[in-house]
């Protein structure tokens, strides 16, 4: 075992944690500072993992392995491969972002508030880098508390409502889970997930392997979310302060499909290819409902929250296509919708903390009056509702033509799918309407005029609207390393399909 | 000279820097600076394409066509789509259309847009459009293509909805991009069966294949190529219909005219919306093979054009009568290549872009004349009553520089004007010896030959085009002044006017790039080419003559007021009504579509996501509740109570286990 670069990036916001706890509450710069400068080196040393990464290993890389519980064989067991590497560097990223973006939104209990981030960040970075069932269960449910407080006190007037049902709705779903990974352990002797992997033939082609898929995915599609599961995330996106909403949408949401990625297909792969209908049934049907009841929304959070929905169906969509086209673009378009909806969120944060409302019947007219802004919004727009030479159409483009070519899919589902893409350049578009074309509906909104980007809108914005471009024009830089990873997925899939029920 | 093809790309690479230099420094410098930068950048990329067309004449025919990968754009998996360019008779077609007419429109709008507040935004929107309308024909596989589609799609958005301030441009812009993505939406399915059954995407290989195996196996299933194709075409002409306006999905284009004219004059008659004819003509091996999609884009087109054209009639506003002409002659292009008249659609898709081009700009002179004519009497004039009409229809707003009733005897007051619209106006009634006419007949001749019946269509078509061409002259610029404004009304200067003298010298000779006998664009495009039918050009032209002269005959000296009502009236009311209303196809497209798709995101917002999908966790929720009713004390409301009880089931169970174990 080498340096743990992986540990170190997993665990270096906690520096900045313990440097916090020293600061006194009143020294609020500071805290913020450190918070910031902490999660942007965090970022940097994340940057490492990428400069070091053998883009032609298919396995696990950067492993580090423990004992941490001997009696139970659970250890302390880290890796990294060509899926999870991006979803690290989306999470470090996206993270540093977020902390930057609070910096004026923030002004209570300002030390609680990025103690909770940095907190949060470990526990992120730590559900993509586990390897470990029961050190990932850890990490999973770990997640919940910083965000559920994140909603319940800096959130808005019906934070507690939303919180609750965050909280309680994605816990009955990962009990489900946490039985499964015990009975997993338990028959192998083993919690750790190559081990499953090589025994996986106890459990393939009984009974139990769809019982295991089940379990599994009812947890992984609250957190997505899959229809019908996704009540509660217009409740948390609306009440969550930005910061939370980008975190949630960013990263959170990723954990549900990074878990069916990485313990569904390849544990259960022959239960996969049996639910994958239904699965993508579910994913598809939120694709275009997510589409139609977000053009329906007069809150833009909301609207951006529905179209979460939409855009995350796209992403099971791929997963569920079972072949290597259709996961690369899955894995690609998570990256894409972090980038892309946290963007959007952090946009309708900035004219929220500008005019204190989100009802887009009181906005109109605002290009006029903020043409950088304006037109920041129009790419970030464009990236969302997938405009070939952004980041979005690449990661929809190839996973409908996997989900096109899947051997488990009819094309109807692509066809159906593909409809998603008119609807998104309509609640798109009318919401970019509603908002800055046009007329001002409002006399507050004048003073908007007067009050430009500042300094950190901007810093949060740019790095993002580099990679919406970069994604869009040079998809390679990430499907290179991934692919690899992704056959490994293929590989474990396919074999199955040999073996009968 | 071959070395030039290693360097095409740098068409697409001037607009691109003359795009970014102009958004990151234009403003720091005055309009001038700006314009230079656009309008540099535009020649650069004629002078290219024009250095590529010399390179491609300088090889024998059959090697003239030449590939140049960039980079490998998308490799995931099975999917390989390089960024590649290919350069053929076809691709440099398009390039000096769009190249060309691009440069005299962007110095055109140098002028017309002079004094706008987003002068710079401007032309980082039309530098922008040439490098994707430029991506669009030079790509070598299909998934390039559709880059430059959706792209120059985005700049028809960003154009149309131009002076975003009023709500109705803004609307007409996002209505362009959702239309178009209808049929994108088609277009896309195209592209996934194209790769499941070709395992690329590239020009080359497909046509080889398609042409060389007679079966395919998809899911399974051993197909007949021929079938496939078919599926394949008919998606494809899904996108076709949208992007160049074909029935049923034309509706955005009259809408399109909210754009600024010399847009208008660019993307939404030269070259944008002929990408559909492009894309039809590039797949022409595919539509050989599948009588039935080439059947269908045929009849599309024919009876496009023949919709359109008496649409056009019932029109006032110039440039909507433009718009449904511009759309009529897209169907004549398409019919043409839909009956495998490759050779004539795109030389009528060229002889168009010249005398459309020019007819919106000078429609632009127009308008601008009569702006700065009602600024003039403006002072002289307060807000006047206009007596009752007895007209059906609205009358015109006073203050329209667009509505051709309050125009009238714009000859004398712009004269260059005048002579440069009626040669545009001319040409595409298809007189001789105008460039109109030889395209136009050879779309005829074509047709005649192959589908009678869609001869007769497009015979009838082209009447009615001279028609309301003739009409649209009288009303424009003979008679008196209607208005203080046309009365008042100024000849542009030199900016606008010189790029109209080129349009007009281009629609006078462009018909000799595939002149009868020789047909030199037939050989170098490498496509049959209809021979020249006397009868159908004798018939043709016959035909317009009379239809200008019924035209002359209706409308000289008939309005003298603004409110006076069209002559056609009277002779023919219920449809000069329902050619005015667009015979209220866009209605009821409104009425079924647009007004269902609001009652079907209000009920899934309402009843379905509020009441059953939420209400049914909330019910549980509340179930849960009740029935522990009993245990309320435990109920204390604190989160991390339940987390703690769940960690003691959660301990329960592991110990259960473990003790079973």
């Amino acid at each position: 075992m080498g340096f743990p670069l992986l540990s170190l990036v997993t665990f270096l916001p906690l520096v900045g944690v313990l440097i916090i706890l020293f600061l006194r509450r009143e020294q609020e710069a500071a805290i913020r500072w450190v918070a910031f400068l902490t999660s942007a080196l965090t970022f940097l040393v994340s940057l490492l993992l990428v400069v070091n990464f053998d883009r032609t290993e298919a396995g696990f890389q950067f492993v580090e392995r423990a004992a941490w519980i001997p009696a139970w064989g659970i250890d302390y067991f880290v890796g990294l491969d060509g899926i999870s590497l991006w979803l690290v560097l989306l999470t470090t990223l996206i993270s540093a972002i977020a902390i930057l973006s609070s910096f004026t939104a923030i002004t209570e209990r300002v030390k609680a508030y990025y103690l909770l981030m940095l907190l949060l960040q470990v526990a992120m970075v730590g559900v993509f880098v586990a390897l470990d069932l029961f050190l990932f269960y850890v990490f999973w449910e770990f997640t919940l508390v910083p965000m559920f407080l994140l909603i319940g006190i800096w959130g808005g007037p019906r934070r507690v409502y939303a919180a609750v049902k965050f909280f309680l709705y994605t816990l009955v779903g990962s009990i489900l889970m946490l039985l499964a990974i015990l009975y997993l352990g338990l028959q192998t002797g083993s919690f750790a997930l190559p081990d499953l992997m090589a025994q996986s033939g106890r459990w393939v082609g009984t009974a139990a392997e769809l019982w295991l898929f089940l379990a599994f995915a009812v947890a992984f599609a609250i957190k997505v979310p899959l229809w019908p599961f996704h009540s509660w995330l217009p409740d948390a996106h609306v009440e969550a302060p930005t910061a939370g909403s980008v975190i949630l949408a960013g990263i959170l949401l990723k954990m549900g499909t990074y878990g069916f990625l990485r313990f569904n297909l390849p544990l259960f792969p022959q239960a996969s290819r049996t639910m994958a209908p239904i699965v993508a049934g579910l994913a598809v049907v939120g694709i275009l409902y997510g589409a139609v009841v977000s053009f329906a929304q007069d809150d833009v959070k909301k609207l951006v929250a529905f179209s979460s929905v939409s855009h995350l169906g796209f992403v099971m969509l791929g997963l569920f296509a079972l072949n290597g086209i259709g996961i690369q673009g899955a894995v690609l378009q998570m990256v894409n919708h972090g980038l892309s909806t946290g963007a959007l969120f952090l946009i309708v944060g900035i004219l929220y903390e500008r005019r204190h409302t989100r009802d887009m019947d009181r906005f109109g007219g605002l290009w006029a009056l903020m043409p950088l802004y304006g037109t920041l919004t129009l790419i970030v727009v464009l990236s969302s509702l997938g405009l070939p030479g952004l980041n979005g159409f690449i990661g929809e483009f190839t996973i409908l033509q996997g989900a096109f070519a899947s051997e488990v899919l009819g094309w109807g589902y692509t066809a159906l799918a593909a409809f998603g893409v008119v609807l998104a350049a309509i609640y798109l578009l009318t919401m970019f309407q509603r908002v800055f074309l046009g007329q001002s509906r409002d006399p507050a909104n004048a003073e908007l005029a007067h009050q430009p980007l500042r300094w950190h809108e901007l810093a949060v914005l740019v790095p993002i609207l580099v990679l919406i471009f970069w994604i869009g024009l040079h998809p390679n830089t990430f499907f290179g390393p991934m692919q690899r990873s992704v056959e490994a997925v293929v590989g474990f899939l396919g074999g199955s399909a040999l073996a009968g029920w | 000279m071959d070395a030039v093809l290693d360097y095409a790309f740098l068409a697409i690479l001037f607009p691109i820097i003359g795009l970014l230099l102009n958004a990151f420094l234009g403003d720091r410098w005055r309009e001038r600076g700006v314009a230079w930068v656009a309008c540099l950048a535009s020649g650069a990329a004629l002078v290219v394409s024009l250095l590529v067309f010399a390179a491609l004449l300088g090889r024998p025919p059959e090697a003239r066509l030449v590939e140049r990968t960039l980079y490998p754009w998308i490799s995931a998996g099975a999917l390989q789509v390089p960024f590649a360019l290919r350069l053929d008779p076809l691709s440099v077609t398009m390039m000096l259309v769009v190249t060309g007419v691009g440069t005299i429109i962007h110095i055109y709008a140098v002028g017309y847009m002079h004094g706008d507040p987003r002068f710079q935004r401007f032309f980082v929107y039309m530098n922008l459009f040439l490098a994707s309308m430029l991506v669009l024909v030079m790509g070598n596989n299909y998934l390039v293509l559709f880059i430059g589609w959706e792209l120059v799609g985005l700049c028809s958005y960003l154009l149309i909805g131009f002076w975003f301030e009023d709500l109705s441009k803004a609307a007409a812009a996002r209505k362009a991009f959702v239309v178009n993505r209808i049929g994108d939406f088609g277009f896309l399915l195209g592209l996934f069966l194209l790769f499941v059954t070709f395992g690329t995407l590239e020009f080359g290989p497909i046509f080889e294949m398609a042409e060389q195996s007679a079966t395919v196996v998809l899911a399974g299933l051993t197909l007949p190529m021929r079938d496939v194709v078919t599926i394949i075409t008919l998606l494809l002409f899904v996108g076709a219909v949208g992007k160049s306006a074909q029935i049923p999905l034309y509706v955005w284009l009259p809408d399109a005219m909210a754009g600024p004219t010399p847009v208008s004059a660019l993307i939404h008659a030269a070259t944008m919306v002929t990408a559909g004819v492009y894309m039809v003509t590039r797949s022409a091996v595919l539509y050989e093979m599948a009588p039935l999609s080439s059947g269908l884009v045929a009849w599309v087109g024919a009876l496009t054009a023949l919709l359109a054209a008496t649409i056009a009639v019932g029109q006032f506003d110039i440039k909507r009568v433009l718009a449904y002409s511009t759309i009529s002659q897209l169907g004549f292009m398409m019919a043409a290549v839909g009956l495998g008249g490759y050779t004539a659609g795109m030389f009528h898709l060229v002889t168009h872009a010249f005398f459309k081009a020019l007819l919106f700009l000078a429609a632009g002179s127009v308008i601008h004349g009569l702006q700065h004519g009602m600024h003039a009497s403006a002072a002289s004039q307060g807000a006047e009553a206009f007596p009752a009409s007895a007209s059906p229809l609205p009358p015109p707003d006073p203050h329209d520089p667009q509505d051709m009733r309050n125009m009238g005897g714009l000859r004398e007051r712009q004269p260059l004007t005048f002579w440069t619209y009626t040669i545009g106006a001319l040409a595409l009634a298809g007189l001789p010896p105008l460039a109109g006419f030889f395209s136009k007949d050879e779309i005829l001749a074509d047709a005649l030959e192959r589908n009678p019946a869609i001869w007769l269509v497009l015979t009838v078509a082209a009447f009615f085009t001279a028609f309301y061409m003739g009409r649209q002259l009288w009303l424009i610029f003979f008679g008196r002044p209607r208005t203080e404004a046309a009365a008042h009304a100024e000849e542009s200067g030199p900016v606008m006017t010189i790029p109209l003298i080129l349009l007009a010298l281009g629609s006078v000779v462009a018909g000799l790039i595939n002149f009868p006998g020789p047909h030199p664009f037939a050989d170098f495009i490498r496509h049959h080419a209809a021979p020249f039918n006397p009868t159908v050009a004798l018939t043709s032209t016959v035909l317009a003559l009379i239809a200008l002269g019924l035209a002359y005959r209706i409308y000289r000296d008939r309005l003298r007021a603004t409110t006076d009502p069209d002559p056609l009236l009277q002779t023919a009311r219920g449809l000069f009504v329902g050619a005015y209303n667009a015979w209220y196809v866009d209605r009821s497209y409104h009425r079924v579509f647009v007004q269902g798709f609001y009652a079907l995101a209000a009920f899934l917002a309402r009843p379905v996501e509020a009441g059953v999908i939420d209400g049914t966790v909330n019910g549980v929720a509340r179930l849960v509740r009740r029935t522990a009713g009993q245990l309320r004390r435990l109920q204390t409301g604190y989160v991390r109570q339940y987390a703690l009880a769940v960690m003691v089931g959660v301990v329960a169970i592991v110990a259960w286990f473990l003790l079973s174990a």
